[in-house]
């Protein structure tokens, strides 16, 4: 810690310079750390997929419908434990941006299907007496300012009510939580029923098909199992693990992943080489300095570690300040409005950006570091 | 330290070559060179520019190596030492003294000071109070909290001296310590060294091109050509 005071003197040296470098480095951390949180709202649900879990969908497209029937001789296929149908409302709070998932499911499948869904007892059964009622996540509840009790209008966009309107009228019975931070909390689910006896169209069919197994090793088998009950029939089914139908999902914008990543590589490269021309610069300009340091008894390891000091804290400041502000930025929401219902900075993304303040830290000042370990007193002492 | 061995000499520099090597070319500062120094003296070196003797001051203070022949300061075989031990030795026996200061601008008086006790174990309560001390012993106590830049040449040179001395080393070296400083201020910084030989016995060797400068030593030596002379060549 004695060094400490020296390290810190020698960064104030160039005001501007220092500060100049420490934004860049924010800005890469920012970036990096805000990036990683759209990167895992893209992923939002593969990470706490259930291995358990496999999605069975048309085989043409998920927005093609599938038969109600299909359940119960799915539920006899060897190796399925259970299977609830699931059906994209796709309806309207009060305006177009108010983007959430709504879907009418059976109530008594749901929480037995999704474990990391937590409902109080009182709740669920407030849903099952209730055939108008619904059942909505902590975080869209918060976010629209929801109670129970409260009677929700939806307006549809497809699914026109019976008597020829487009509002769907519901009532609030129960909020869950999610078990972990990457469960989604922004669902709407109302109940099957209420929804097939009131919609104008397309009595006794539903969207996709959730399906537990009884072997997630043999996930794969069984799924191939299913497609096959369903093959040559007008509606043919695709089964696939619940991650992988999420991950196809999230695809369909881009390989997200590998375009943030991009973008993160780029980022960093250029403040990489800022960072290292400023320490490159720094050993430069104090040649003398560091001669007489090593003159008046500091090591050729002693030299190294100051450099590399001034390179760390540099990078210490930076990168801290930079996740510290994407943390702030991440902890006011997601910026669509909804688009990204899991929108959070993961811890181990959090953690990546620690070790990265190292990586660009030690890459940054190494060479400038050893250039100043090698100094030769005499020549250098001089210049 | 000891006084080498047993000859009463602090510093014996036996048969010492220097060879610097530029590209193919080899420059031959010093041939052959014998010096001895005993304990207490103020040796001042004299010579033309690029007779050797910066060289011959890094050579003891064990900044340099030589390329033939033998360094013995205090009985150790500096010559021998490896960077890491030479390093560590002149942390302890060595006080420098530079023509430029070689201040660190970005801290004050006392903290350049206190820079070579960095290296003890000394408390920082410790170190504050050797400082302070040394900064007393060039009458500059009232500058401790100045900056370089709001100090005199003089008083950057004072500033300089206390850093040399703060770790009471065995041996002083001084290369052109007036060499950047106006006649008064030359003066205090010779009485300081002269102080710091008549009244601490703090041996001495000082590079000058000054012969006043040289006057305040207790022996002078010219160099030329890399040899050594008591008398300066015609």
């Amino acid at each position: 810690m004695k060094y400490f005071y020296l390290v810190w003197c020698n960064l104030r040296r160039k005001k501007l310079r220092t500060l100049l470098t420490v934004l860049s480095i924010l800005v890469a951390f920012l970036l990096f750390g805000y990036l990683a949180a759209i990167r895992q709202a893209f992923n939002a649900g593969i990470d706490v997929a259930g291995a358990d879990r496999l999605v069975v969908r048309h085989k043409i497209s998920i927005i093609q419908l599938l038969p109600e029937t299909y359940e119960s001789r799915m539920e006899q296929i060897p190796g399925v434990d259970n299977a609830m149908h699931m059906t994209w409302f796709g309806g309207i709070y009060q305006k177009p941006s108010n983007f959430f998932a709504q879907m009418p499911v059976e109530p008594e499948e749901l929480f037995d299907m999704y474990p990391e869904y937590l409902i109080s007892d009182e709740h669920k059964k407030a849903w099952l007496d209730t055939k108008s009622g619904v059942i909505a996540g902590r975080q869209i509840a918060e976010r629209f300012g929801w109670k129970v009790g409260d009677r929700i209008p939806i307006q549809a966009t497809a699914w026109t009510h019976k008597s020829g309107s487009e509002t769907w009228e519901f009532d609030l019975v129960g909020i869950y939580d999610g078990a972990e931070k990457g469960t989604d909390d922004t669902q709407f689910f109302f109940r099957y029923d209420f929804f097939e006896e009131s919609r104008a169209w397309g009595s006794g069919l539903v969207g996709w098909y959730v399906v537990r197994v009884d072997d997630p090793q043999k996930a794969a088998e069984t799924a191939a199992t299913i497609d096959a009950e369903f093959a040559n029939s007008p509606r043919e089914t695709k089964a696939e693990p619940e991650g992988a139908f999420i991950q196809g999902f999230a695809n369909q914008v881009g390989n997200i992943g590998l375009i943030i990543m991009s973008i993160v590589a780029a980022a960093f490269f250029t403040i990489l080489l800022v960072t290292g021309n400023t320490m490159a610069y720094t050993v430069y300009e104090r040649t003398s300095e560091l001669a007489m340091l090593k003159a008046i008894g500091f090591s050729d390891r002693g030299v190294l570690g100051l450099v590399l000091g001034e390179s760390f804290l540099l990078a210490i400041i930076g990168g801290s300040l930079g996740l510290g502000l994407a943390w702030i930025l991440v902890s006011m929401g997601d910026p669509t409005g909804g688009t990204l219902p899991v929108f959070f900075f993961p811890v181990k993304d959090l953690l990546l950006g620690i070790v990265l303040i190292g990586l660009m830290a030690l890459t940054a000042g190494i060479l400038p570091a050893m250039q100043a370990q090698r100094l030769q007193i005499a020549d250098a002492i001089r210049r | 330290m000891s006084d080498g061995r047993g000859n009463g000499l602090l510093v014996n520099l036996d048969s010492v070559d220097k060879v610097f090597k530029r590209g193919s070319e080899e420059i031959h500062v010093l041939g052959g060179l014998n010096l001895g120094i005993p304990r207490g003296e103020f040796l001042a070196l004299m010579g033309p520019s690029g007779s050797g003797k910066t060289t011959l001051l890094n050579l003891v203070g064990g900044l340099d190596r030589p390329s033939e022949g033998t360094v013995e300061v205090g009985g150790e075989r500096i010559d021998k030492l490896s960077d890491r031990k030479l390093a560590s030795w002149r942390s302890r026996h060595v006080g420098l003294v530079f023509q430029f200061y070689n201040l660190l601008p970005v801290l004050t008086a006392q903290k350049n000071v206190e820079l070579p006790l960095l290296l003890t174990n000394l408390s920082r309560a410790e170190r504050v109070r050797h400082a302070a001390i040394a900064l007393d012993i060039v009458g500059l106590s009232h500058r401790a909290k100045h900056y370089p830049r709001q100090l005199s040449g003089g008083e950057q040179q004072r500033t300089g001296i206390a850093r040399a001395i703060v770790t009471d080393p065995t041996i002083l070296l001084c290369d052109e310590p007036t060499g950047d400083l106006d006649r008064k201020s030359s003066d205090e910084i010779l009485d300081i060294l002269q102080a710091l030989n008549r009244e601490q016995g703090k041996t001495i060797v000082m590079v000058t091109h000054d012969i006043h400068a040289a006057s305040r030593a207790t022996r002078t030596l010219y160099l030329n050509k890399g040899m050594l002379t008591t008398e300066p060549e015609e």
